[in-house]
């Protein structure tokens, strides 16, 4: 069963998104755009848009994520709402785990808003198992999510935190990138077996999620 | 051991110093501060004040000396205190209930108000359906008081809570504070606006460039 303080942070989050809808809007715009100008630059078709289809929508995904996992924090740090949560008697834990969930289900969101946009502009047709998407998708965006609200929530003291996020994100994501990437490409071109490529998304979300729970308390009440 | 009899100790502050890079905020600061007790920090901007009541909160750690309150490390006490500050602490696109709802449930142990009846106690309609944002600056600043009265904390810090009020609501703070001390638990305020905080000033203890200037009695009325 989901802790209550965790259940608690997460529907405030999805009540606040619901309500202002910024993380959305901004993130769907900007994927949209992604792959509307990727369409338009390659001319994609038939085996050469399976080829490319997998990076176009992982790297889509990661850009257009960065705006929104730089708002993560940003209003908690707004009127001080991070202080009175430090000094609540609940483990900080509990509250990055919700925002990684929150987080993940907005970008999940995007990218089921995406999909439909996505088959049409590269004429896409999966040659492999298809439902292994539903795999690889989640095990990378989670990596993402967990990774990039860890290091927001590390920058927010910074003055250049919203340069600073993808600095420290993309270089430590990029073993989970090339994963998504090579699994999706495999997944849509059936040329190879995804599996590896799934285990080890799944070994680093599961490493990479228990050291930022392991972390976060300190990130949390740093001064 | 924890003394909570009444004139026991509340909080001690020993040789207490806070640097920013080479900015001393507070030096060598040494108080004791008595249960059930209203004490009032004045001073200029600068003077440490804010600093202080962080240290106090468990939110700063001091640079030098040592902190206790309630016998523990301020971090360990955290569930005892309430710390309301100069920004409202709340979501600007929750109502006021549904900020208070939420912060309620992050004290499941203690026994919290209900969010309705705190928001009564400052003076606010609970039934107020409008997000935080949409708040006038002293709505906002009774709603952050609320929260802070929400677990029922033992000690009560308070950074300028009488800013953006008017004259009325002052007053009506001011009693609620004064009713909140008979109940053998502890205030600390900062303020500009001495005289609004005199009628339950218990102490009232001065901050120049980081160290006490002066610790005297007041002379509550209330």
């Amino acid at each position: 069963m989901m802790p209550r303080a965790l259940w608690t942070h997460l529907v405030k989050d999805l009540r606040i998104e619901w309500r202002s809808r910024e993380a959305i809007n901004s993130m769907l715009f900007f994927a949209l755009l992604v792959v509307v100008l990727f369409s338009l630059a390659f001319d994609p078709r038939g085996a050469f848009s399976r080829e490319i289809a997998g990076g176009v929508l992982c790297v889509a995904t990661m850009f257009a994520s960065v705006s929104a996992l730089n708002q993560a924090w940003a209003r908690e740090i707004r009127h001080q709402v991070l202080d009175a949560q430090r000094m609540a008697p609940t483990s900080g834990a509990e509250l990055f785990l919700a925002k990684v969930l929150a987080n993940f289900l907005f970008v999940s969101i995007v990218q089921l808003l995406l999909a439909p946009v996505f088959l049409v502009f590269y004429n896409l047709r999966v040659e492999g198992q298809a439902w292994q998407l539903a795999l690889v998708l989640p095990l990378g965006t989670w990596a993402l999510v967990a990774n990039g609200t860890f290091f927001a929530a590390l920058s927010i003291r910074s003055r250049n935190r919203e340069l600073l996020l993808p600095l420290i994100l993309f270089p430590i994501f990029m073993p989970a990138l090339l994963a998504m990437v090579l699994a999706t490409t495999s997944i849509l071109t059936g040329d190879s077996d995804p599996a590896l490529w799934i285990k080890l998304l799944a070994g680093y979300d599961i490493i990479f999620t228990t050291t930022s729970l392991l972390l976060f308390d300190v990130v949390f009440h740093a001064e | 051991m924890t003394d909570t009899a009444p004139g026991g100790k509340c909080a001690r502050l020993d040789q207490v110093s806070k640097l920013f890079g080479s900015f001393a905020a507070l030096r060598q600061v040494s108080v004791e501060l008595e249960l059930g007790r209203c004490y009032v920090l004045i001073g200029e901007n600068g003077a440490g004040k804010s600093t202080l009541l962080r240290i106090l909160a468990g939110l700063l750690r001091p640079s030098h000396g040592t902190v206790r309150v309630f016998g523990m490390e301020p971090h360990d006490a955290r569930d005892r205190i309430g710390y309301m500050s100069h920004a409202p602490m709340l979501y600007d696109e929750l109502t006021g209930q549904e900020n208070l709802r939420y912060f309620a449930s992050l004290y499941p142990g203690r026994p919290c108000l209900s969010p309705a009846e705190a928001l009564r106690q400052v003076g606010l309609d609970p039934e107020l359906s409008r997000p935080l944002g949409q708040y006038s600056q002293g709505m906002r600043q009774r709603t952050s008081l609320a929260r802070v009265l929400l677990p029922a904390p033992e000690l009560l810090l308070l950074d300028e809570p009488f800013s953006n009020m008017d004259v009325e609501s002052v007053s009506q703070m001011v009693e609620l504070l004064a009713g909140f001390r008979q109940g053998n638990r502890t205030i600390i305020l900062t303020t500009h606006q001495r005289e609004h905080a005199a009628p339950i000033a218990d102490w009232v203890l001065a901050l120049k460039g980081g160290r006490v200037a002066s610790f005297e009695p007041g002379s509550p009325t209330l």
